[in-house]
């Protein structure tokens, strides 16, 4: 169950001594093996306790880089346009959107199903694979939570303005009122509103109950910052300076007092004790047993709102696991999306993140697209099979109707585009998965879009419409990116990205039963 | 919980403590700490170390309590909520019909159709339980907790970098300033420090 030490890999010929991050044409960068009794490294290079923390605390204590502030301001600039456009919204009415009668619900639930299904990966890799214990998670656990909770912002942002009279937005939750008005509990849309908020809430608290040692880590290095005194004055003063002047030019940087003040509250007092971490694994474990089922539940409960409702080509049962199949898919994309390029700015993150990683989540995304893939022929099918001609009108409507670009589109970009990834050469170039995870992003909003299209033919011929979005819809859904984007840059910059002990726990080091001449490569245990 | 017992007056011992070089180290010295039958003592560690918790003879956590309690309060929440706000006619108690809901009659199926509650009960189940889980955790752990003695130690603070440290209080009836700090020394740490309140 152990990493291989970095010696051992070179003895195996898994790394080649030197250079690990040469590009070799069978191993990459030493971890990807297609040799099944082979256990390549989850850590690169000589790291050791130490140099774990000094390289993710480094992100954060080094001096703010420059693609970060360009990035910065790019994001919350588009975030702020966003954002006056919910507030154009709010003062005019939603008929700044482009609904029209049979397509009452437009850009909005297309972004909120998006979003959410986005937000799939992050308690997947954190819970279910912690389950299967999946060791290469470790290094994008955190990271993906993250992502997991910014997007799921960004999907409650649109319910929320969706309803039309904002200020009666309270009404969604079962709030004691005089007027005896309750939400109705046999609706869906209610059923979302549980199922979003509980997800929401308990990926912020496995998120944050990860970040607890790792912050404590944070704490304790800022307050030893804290502690050494600088000095400002001129290059050509004495040496030592007088003590009266010394005393009136040192003082301690605030950027650490104000540092070790936020730490410290966050870590609240973690200690590393390991009576604590007993019962902090315990806690961890179960939350992963009881958020496992959350993850599949939540799109389960996001494609009720359609599968519950009698429209042809929604009233289908395969909504659910096809919606999940899906989120993953999508979730996975954007993960790889924000991890790549973060793997070439934080030097040293490749240590971390290595190829096998990305591999992995290549392999993923082929499995669930291939599972997508496998749903809409089988929709097809039941449609046809199932003899009811509204249902089959819908179908064909949805691939040869007005919106077959969009059909045609999901289709090349989820279906066809993940079996690139059966080539060995596409799911180890990052360069290339980036493309491919932006297409596949692409194509899974394409999907929601083909769904809810279905509204605009509707029962009766002379009410079908053709809906487009306006520049608001637009402007608004580009604003979340940039809410998204903006949420991450801080992340980055404040948090720690890697789950530090985590990490280090799986180091060649962190086993006490350590006895150096065992062959870890033959057998396993 | 060992170490979250209340201080003793300022500027006594609290407790020594040993910083060890190593995993196998700090192990095998847990191991027999505890075969010495100290009580109020603890390892840190800058991560969970495999198998430490039979090597300091701890016993199962109580955190699948606290949370199994925020299960079932979960779901009695949102069968009550939903109930209530669904059903309260169905319910032959008068008060409650009084602050009941809608009562909306669908399709003559009965007002309490549980089937149609079970998303929401899932939900708040898992909700409650994550709460019990995160704030069982904390509260066995006696945390949050603004501030530890053993923090005042530079050596100890490495515990959260790549440090090892065993500390044994001065409240375990077995404590001796000196002896301990020879104990301790004698299991192989690397540095021994006498930390005050």
């Amino acid at each position: 169950m152990s990493a291989i030490h970095p010696d051992e890999a070179t003895a195996i010929g898994l790394v080649r001594p030197g250079s690990v991050r040469e590009r070799d044409p069978v191993t990459i960068d030493g971890t990807v093996t297609s040799d099944p009794t082979q256990r390549p490294p989850l850590v690169l290079g000589d790291h050791d306790f130490h140099s774990v923390t000094e390289t993710v605390c480094g992100w954060i204590q080094q001096k703010t880089p420059r693609w970060w502030m360009a990035a910065f301001s790019v994001s919350a600039s588009v975030a702020g346009f966003g954002t006056l456009m919910i507030l154009y919204l709010i003062i005019t009415g939603v008929g700044v959107w482009g609904l029209n009668n049979p397509m009452t619900w437009g850009w909005a639930i297309v972004n909120f199903v998006w979003w959410v299904g986005i937000g799939h990966a992050g308690t997947l890799i954190s819970a279910i694979l912690c389950l299967f214990k999946q060791k290469w998670r470790v290094s994008i656990n955190r990271f993906a939570e993250a992502m997991t909770i910014f997007a799921v912002i960004c999907a409650g942002t649109f319910p929320g303005i969706h309803v039309g009279r904002v200020w009666m937005a309270w009404m969604l939750f079962p709030i004691p009122n005089s007027n005896s008005i309750w939400p109705n509990f046999r609706s869906p849309l209610l059923w979302d509103v549980f199922a979003v908020g509980t997800y929401f809430t308990v990926s912020l608290l496995f998120w944050y109950m990860g970040m607890i040692p790792d912050i404590a880590t944070l704490r304790d290095r800022c307050v030893k910052m804290m502690k050494v005194p600088v000095t400002v004055g001129p290059m050509w003063a004495p040496h030592p300076l007088p003590d009266f002047v010394k005393r009136a030019t040192t003082f301690q940087l605030p950027m650490y007092k104000v540092g070790a003040m936020a730490y410290s509250v966050l870590a609240l007092g973690w200690r590393f004790s390991s009576r604590h971490w007993w019962n902090y694994e315990k806690a961890y474990i179960l939350l992963a047993g009881v958020a496992t089922p959350l993850v599949l539940s939540v799109h389960s409960v996001v494609s009720f709102d359609f599968a519950v409702s009698i429209v042809p080509g929604w009233h289908t049962t395969i909504f659910p696991p096809y919606f999940v199949a899906g989120a993953i898919f999508s979730g996975f994309a954007m993960v790889l999306t924000l991890l790549i390029p973060a793997r070439e700015l934080y030097p040293g993150m490749k240590d971390f993140v290595t190829a096998r990683t990305l591999e992995n989540m290549c392999k993923i995304i082929t499995v669930t697209g291939s599972m997508v893939g496998f749903a809409y022929i089988t929709e097809f099918f039941i449609s046809w099979y199932g003899g009811n001609p509204y249902e089959q009108g819908a179908f064909i409507q949805r691939a040869f109707g007005q919106y077959w670009w969009a059909y045609a589109a999901m289709m090349f970009c989820n279906v066809l585009s993940p079996h690139v990834f059966w080539f060995k050469w596409c799911r180890t170039t990052p360069w290339f998965i980036f493309g491919m995870s932006i297409i596949v992003n692409i194509g899974m909003w394409f999907e929601r879009f083909v769904i809810v299209s279905s509204l605009s033919t509707d029962y009766m011929p002379s009410s079908w419409a053709y809906y487009s979005p306006t520049f608001v819809d637009i402007m608004t859904f580009v604003g979340t990116l940039g809410i998204f984007m903006t949420l991450f840059l801080l992340f980055c910059r404040f948090l720690p990205m890697l789950p530090i002990s985590e990490v280090k726990n799986v180091l060649h080091a962190a086993h006490a039963h350590l006895h150096p001449h065992d062959d870890h490569s033959k057998g396993g245990h | 919980m060992t170490l979250n017992s209340a201080a003793p007056p300022p500027c006594e011992t609290f407790a020594v403590m040993g910083v060890f070089a190593d995993v196998p180290a700090v192990f095998s010295a847990a191991e027999q700490c505890r075969d010495e039958g100290f009580t109020k003592w603890d390892v840190f560690s800058p991560f969970p170390i495999h198998g430490i918790n039979e090597a300091m003879g701890l016993k199962a956590s109580k955190v699948a309590y606290v949370m199994g309690t925020g299960a079932i309060l979960g779901v009695a929440t949102a069968v009550i909520m939903q109930g209530w706000t669904a059903a309260g006619a169905d319910i032959h108690i008068s008060w409650l019909s009084q602050l009941s809901g809608y009562n909306v009659n669908t399709a003559g199926k009965p007002l309490f159709a549980w089937e149609q509650f079970l998303p929401v009960i899932f939900e708040l189940g898992v909700l409650f339980s994550a709460f019990g889980a995160l704030l069982g955790m904390l509260a066995l752990n006696g945390l949050p907790r603004h501030h530890h003695p053993l923090m005042t130690s530079e050596h100890f603070l490495s515990c959260s970098d790549d440090g090892f440290v065993i500390a044994i209080e001065a409240a375990d009836p077995k404590f001796d300033e000196q002896e301990t700090s020879s104990y301790l020394k004698s299991l192989g740490a690397t540095h021994v420090e006498v930390v005050k309140s």
